[in-house]
């Protein structure tokens, strides 16, 4: 009955992955692996060089992204994914420095670097995987929790306001900000690609189902619950006014691209200041270097990669 | 036992030429969380009572006829543990090929 009409070409992530490392921690219904889908896809649709791409991740979760993608990558202290992309990002300005980390990771222990990360425009792609609690350290309280949620640091309900990560983002600064649920698979990998494409901070939040933490201790069942809850009660909304996306327990879930503005960038305004100040006298950075490799992709140096 | 032995054994299934496409599944690295079996447009999918070696059913293909490749189940799966692909036959061949099978049948 069946004939083999032509050879199976290889799951399309797997060049992306560390298969040795496989199958990875993440628990069965958790959404991560979904968003490291996404992010192979556009990886994939923008044609980007894997030679001038590198992946930053704290430490969480979605930390361990960094230990199971097969680019250039670096797992970093907890909370300093972002100080640590951008110093690769100054010292080498031809990267393309993707930071991969959780909400706890990224908003709370990192709140700081986040906020002035967006406010200096550093060209850096943040990838935030929100799953509302601190996932591995057993289901805290985190600064993204909405309210009644009930977390192991909050039996009764939480009460603190939570953050509203695109309203901060954006007010801090950042010239793309979006936000999907690992239900928008197409969409998210559609975002991430126009990030490759965005010159200054990129923000795209991912809201993912925790199950065993989140989930279970909020009666919400497994992680194809909490996807189909994600499917009836996510709307999507470009361009909405990113102080009304902020999150419930049970209610709507905005999604969309909210922002998508220009502003200079952290290098184009260093550039100017140290030009008008010094004159003449101020060599570019990377013009002394000779970043052939990332300007123009004609480096033949061994020592260069 | 026998139906067990085949799904565990061999990581590809679904091998027909009437459909589209074809999927793929890791039976190994499965944590049956479902994604696949309920998103799959075409509802291709179903999840199997056979256990890979951690204890999880692992899905298997049900409708295979009915693929189309969109490669959404891979899209979906956290695990890498499925994937589709249109098949690159051309159109004519296939539906001639389709319809032997067919007779035979």
């Amino acid at each position: 009955m069946t004939t083999l009409v032509s050879p199976i070409p290889g799951n399309p992530v797997e060049p992306f992955l560390r298969s040795d490392r496989m199958p990875h921690i993440w628990c069965p219904g958790c959404g991560i692996g979904t968003t490291v889908n996404c992010f192979a896809e556009a990886l994939i649709e923008s044609k980007i060089d894997l030679k001038t791409l590198a992946l930053v991740s704290g430490i969480g979760c979605t930390g361990r992204v960094a230990g199971y993608v097969k680019l250039d990558s670096f797992h970093t202290t907890h909370g300093r994914a972002i100080p640590f992309a951008t110093g690769l990002k100054l010292a080498n300005p031809g990267l393309n420095v993707v930071v991969y980390s959780g909400d706890g990771d990224l908003s709370a222990i990192g709140g700081n670097h986040l906020i002035h990360a967006a406010r200096r425009n550093i060209d850096l792609k943040v990838i935030c995987v929100n799953n509302l609690i601190y996932a591995m350290t057993g289901g805290q309280t985190a600064p993204t929790t909405p309210g009644h949620a009930t977390t192991s640091t909050s039996p009764y309900g939480t009460f603190e306001p939570s953050f509203n990560l695109p309203h901060l983002v954006e007010a801090a600064g950042a010239v793309y900000v979006a936000r999907w649920t690992t239900f928008h698979v197409r969409q998210l990998a559609r975002s991430i690609t126009e990030a490759f494409n965005k010159k200054g901070f990129s923000f795209i939040e991912v809201i993912s189902p925790c199950p065993t933490l989140y989930q279970r201790r909020n009666k919400m069942g497994d992680g194809l619950e909490t996807m189909k809850y994600y499917k009836e009660k996510s709307k999507t909304k470009h361009g909405a006014p990113t102080s009304e996306v902020g999150l419930t327990l049970n209610g709507e879930i905005i999604v969309g691209k909210f922002v998508d503005r220009d502003r200079p960038d952290y290098s184009t305004l260093l550039k100017a200041q140290m030009h008008e100040s010094l004159g003449d006298k101020y060599v570019d950075y990377d013009e002394e270097q000779g970043y052939a490799c990332s300007a123009d992709g004609g480096c033949e140096e061994d020592s260069c990669h | 036992m026998l139906a067990n032995l085949r799904e565990l054994t061999l990581p590809l299934v679904g091998v027909f030429v009437a459909a589209k496409g074809r999927v793929s599944i890791v039976v190994e690295r499965c944590k049956a969380c479902g994604f696949c079996v309920e998103f799959c447009p075409t509802k291709v999918l179903a999840l199997s009572s056979a256990f890979n070696s951690k204890g999880y059913h692992p899905p298997h293909v049900v409708s295979p006829e009915k693929c189309s490749g969109c490669d959404l189940c891979g899209m979906y799966c956290p695990d890498f543990a499925i994937y589709g692909h249109k098949l690159q036959a051309p159109k004519a061949e296939a539906t001639a090929e389709a319809k032997e099978v067919n007779n035979e049948g």
